[in-house]
């Protein structure tokens, strides 16, 4: 195997040592939850309940009939006080389940509920998995939040030779796969294996960053007697974790522009995705909560929490201590790809992988300088675009040119404006390009 | 914790400790050892030149700055470069006047008309020295060494006269103050290499085409390679971000292109040393060099378009 990607992309400071020791905790009791109907990328979905029903644990609370869709769970039993719009971490104002938790129910809690089909491998059928999957309401974890059994219904033209599960983990701070795979290794390899099934998938590849040592003998001694799995360690470099760039970097497949990983043969999930597959199939628990990293100069105890989903983001900076200093910036995932929150009171979803708290004399403030096309943004663009140029055509609206320049390649990784000496907001508006590119070609 | 008081911006967020003044007055730094050369080979009158030159230079960056009401930006070091580079490549006995117009008409002509800082084609140094070569041609061409008339070893070259390749190597030799010392220029260069920021890929281009071309056509690609300013055009000038393409094609096209009009005017042109016209045609080139190579993106069909 060929590992490409070491002089490509970014080596920001890590900055995991915060919270890549902790081991995994539940948060203590939620008394509100405020979980979205809408979680995934997909279909719309319609709530179940009404207001003032009674929900159990774990019951589901919206579904879709679409096949591209997955359905949301209640967490813990209680009342459905109310369905109304809410901010989400994305920004916009979704229509979210509002739920009073129980006295008694403590969030988090295992549940004894299992399945009663026999949970040994050979006995369960591809469909009978994707079915459990679906019904858990599974959707990609590390972010993406694409349905997880759409992923493992390959069409029949295709023909998948590897499945790659991603615990790269190369934003900064955020350590969550990394405790995952020190803790959970079982359930790791057991969801791995089971989405391999699903997808009729004969080789496993688990890919990790080699700043996480003790995960990788973890899961090598795991898989010392599976002959098709194979744990493969790669140079810390972000973003080495991206889709298209792992693919590259593990086999070196190009996924076409436009095109899915499928395309060349190969499938990717995230490691936090294998774990809740593993619980969904074994003990019939739907995706109601998600492990994450907490951290960042501004919380008082960095650390990686089980939170159910549809927890107030305030509520688990709570858990952590609470801030430490004058706060200046709330990022919902890691420092480069996640999103500066308006309001604390979003709740964590299906794609929360961190919270990021920093301190006011963390955050800067940049006037941009003119671009002196020193062409380091195009130096590390990991998938050889010209960001300078994009930038330009963005602003300028130069839509021919920004289809000629394959701004749609852009994965929006941010290590253009992570590197540029002149502070340019490179990527912000090589987004804002991508969008309006997509709008005329979808008008026309 | 008062939610209003919480910054809402676009990842990433977080920066890499970099900035444009960082990079020019790294180059700076890079030159100190040529500029220490040239007081040493030419004495004490070298500096006054850098001086006037670098002065007049921040000067009409200032005023321009002004009139155009834009933000003071002196501290970015691109006005001193400019002003150092353009002192770098005068003849020692260049009167004081000169100076002060090739750097006054490198600020302007050269960068400030076209928006400053960013959107200049051509090299401001060179433009500046294009500038008072085309009008003082006399002044621009009488080189001395302690205050005697010599011959600069390209000269002395097409009239069969040698020179020692150790005296090439060290800048014992007849020239512009800062470029006749080979070793002292590759030093700054290593120093800018290894920092991350010089593109090698067009020194490399340059020079390599300069030697093989010599070589071939029959002449020594040693002396050619030491000799005139191509080292410091190379590594300084030719690489100026601004006025130097993107793309790593484009950077090869670049300098393979200048070192081949260097030979070209060498061999077969009216002048000596063809670095800085070289330069300033391959200037030129930029905006249709960074059109015609985008890389390959990623999952790109190489034969679709």
């Amino acid at each position: 195997m060929v590992k490409i990607f070491a002089s490509k992309g970014v080596h920001p400071p890590e900055n995991k040592d915060l919270s890549s020791d902790k081991e995994l905790q539940p948060l203590s009791r939620v008394s509100e939850l405020k979980i979205p109907i809408q979680q995934h990328i997909g279909a719309p979905l319609e709530p179940t309940v009404e207001k003032g029903d009674r929900v159990e644990r774990w019951e589901k609370i919206a579904d879709s009939e679409a096949f591209v869709s997955a359905p949301v769970h209640s967490p813990v039993s209680g009342k459905v006080k109310g369905i109304e719009k809410i901010s989400v971490p994305a920004g916009d104002r979704v229509e979210a389940v509002i739920i009073s938790a129980d006295e008694e129910e403590t969030a988090g809690a295992e549940s004894d509920k299992k399945r009663n089909w026999d949970s040994s491998l050979n006995n369960l059928s591809a469909d009978e998995i994707r079915n459990a999957v679906r019904e858990a309401g599974i959707a990609g974890m590390g972010g993406a939040m694409f349905p997880t059994h759409v992923k493992l219904s390959v069409p029949e033209e295709k023909n998948i030779d590897y499945f790659i599960l991603n615990g790269a983990e190369c934003e900064p701070y955020l350590t969550v796969d990394h405790r995952l795979m020190v803790e959970r290794t079982a359930k790791l390899l057991r969801g791995f294996k089971l989405l391999m099934q699903a997808a009729e998938v004969e080789d496993g590849i688990i890919a990790i960053e080699e700043n996480k040592p003790d995960a990788i003998d973890k899961m090598k001694k795991i898989v010392e007697d599976e002959d098709n799995i194979e744990v493969e360690v790669l140079p810390s470099r972000y973003p080495q974790g991206g889709e298209t760039v792992l693919i590259k970097s593990l086999l070196d497949r190009e996924v076409p522009v436009g095109g899915l990983p499928l395309d060349v043969g190969v499938i990717v999930n995230n490691v936090a995705t294998a774990a809740a597959v593993a619980d969904a199939v074994d003990r019939g628990k739907p995706l109601v909560d998600r492990p994450l990293t907490i951290s960042g100069g501004g919380i008082n105890e960095p650390g990686n929490y089980i939170v159910p989903i549809g927890t107030p983001i305030e509520r688990v900076i709570e858990e952590a201590g609470g801030f430490s200093g004058e706060i200046g910036k709330v990022v919902a995932g890691g420092p480069m790809l996640g999103k500066a929150q308006a309001s604390l009171s979003a709740p964590v979803v299906k794609g929360t992988s961190g919270i990021l708290v920093m301190r006011k004399d963390e955050v800067e403030k940049f006037e941009p300088d003119p671009c002196i096309k020193c062409a380091r943004c195009v130096d590390v663009c990991p998938v050889d675009l010209m960001p300078t140029s994009l930038e330009e055509y963005a602003k300028e609206e130069k839509l021919d040119f920004l289809e000629e320049y394959r701004v749609t390649n852009c994965i929006e990784c941010g290590s253009c404006s992570y590197i540029c000496p002149s502070q340019r907001p490179l990527v912000h508006y090589i987004r804002l390009g991508k969008r309006k590119l997509n709008a005329s070609q979808q008008s026309e | 914790m008062n939610s209003e008081e919480l910054v809402v911006s676009s990842s990433p967020h977080v920066r890499e400790e970099s900035s444009v003044e960082g990079i020019m007055w790294s180059v700076v730094l890079a030159l100190l050892p040529a500029v220490a050369g040239s007081v040493y080979f030419f004495g004490l009158r070298s500096l006054i030149i850098m001086a006037v030159s670098i002065g007049v230079c921040c000067l009409t960056e200032y005023i321009f700055l002004r009139v155009r009401g834009k933000k003071i930006a002196l501290g970015d070091g691109s006005a001193v470069l400019t002003g150092l580079l353009m002192a770098l490549t005068l003849p020692p006995a260049v009167p004081y006047w000169t100076v002060a117009i090739g750097a006054l008409v490198a600020i302007t002509l050269g960068k400030q008309v076209f928006g400053g800082l960013g959107y200049n084609p051509f090299n401001p140094a060179l433009v500046g020295r294009a500038f008072i070569t085309a009008s003082y041609p006399v002044i621009m061409t009488t080189w001395t060494i302690d205050g005697e008339t010599a011959a600069t070893p390209l000269a002395l070259y097409s009239d069969g006269v040698t020179t020692d390749y150790w005296d090439l190597f060290i800048g014992n030799i007849a020239g512009s103050l800062g470029e006749t010392s080979a070793f002292l220029l590759l030093l700054g260069a290593a120093y800018l290499i290894y920092k991350g920021i010089l593109n090698w890929r067009i020194p490399a281009g340059m020079i390599s085409t300069v030697v093989i071309l010599t070589f071939i056509l029959g002449h020594d690609p040693v002396f050619h390679f030491l000799a005139g300013s191509l080292i410091l055009g190379a590594f300084y000038m030719a690489t100026d971000m601004v006025t130097s393409p993107i793309t790593p094609l484009g950077r090869w096209i670049f300098g393979i292109g200048a070192g081949l009009l260097v030979v070209l005017i060498r061999f077969w042109g009216g002048y000596e040393e063809g670095v800085m016209y070289a330069i300033l045609l391959m200037n030129m080139t930029v905006p249709l060099l960074d059109r015609y190579t985008r890389p390959r993106s990623l999952g790109e069909v190489k034969n679709n378009g």
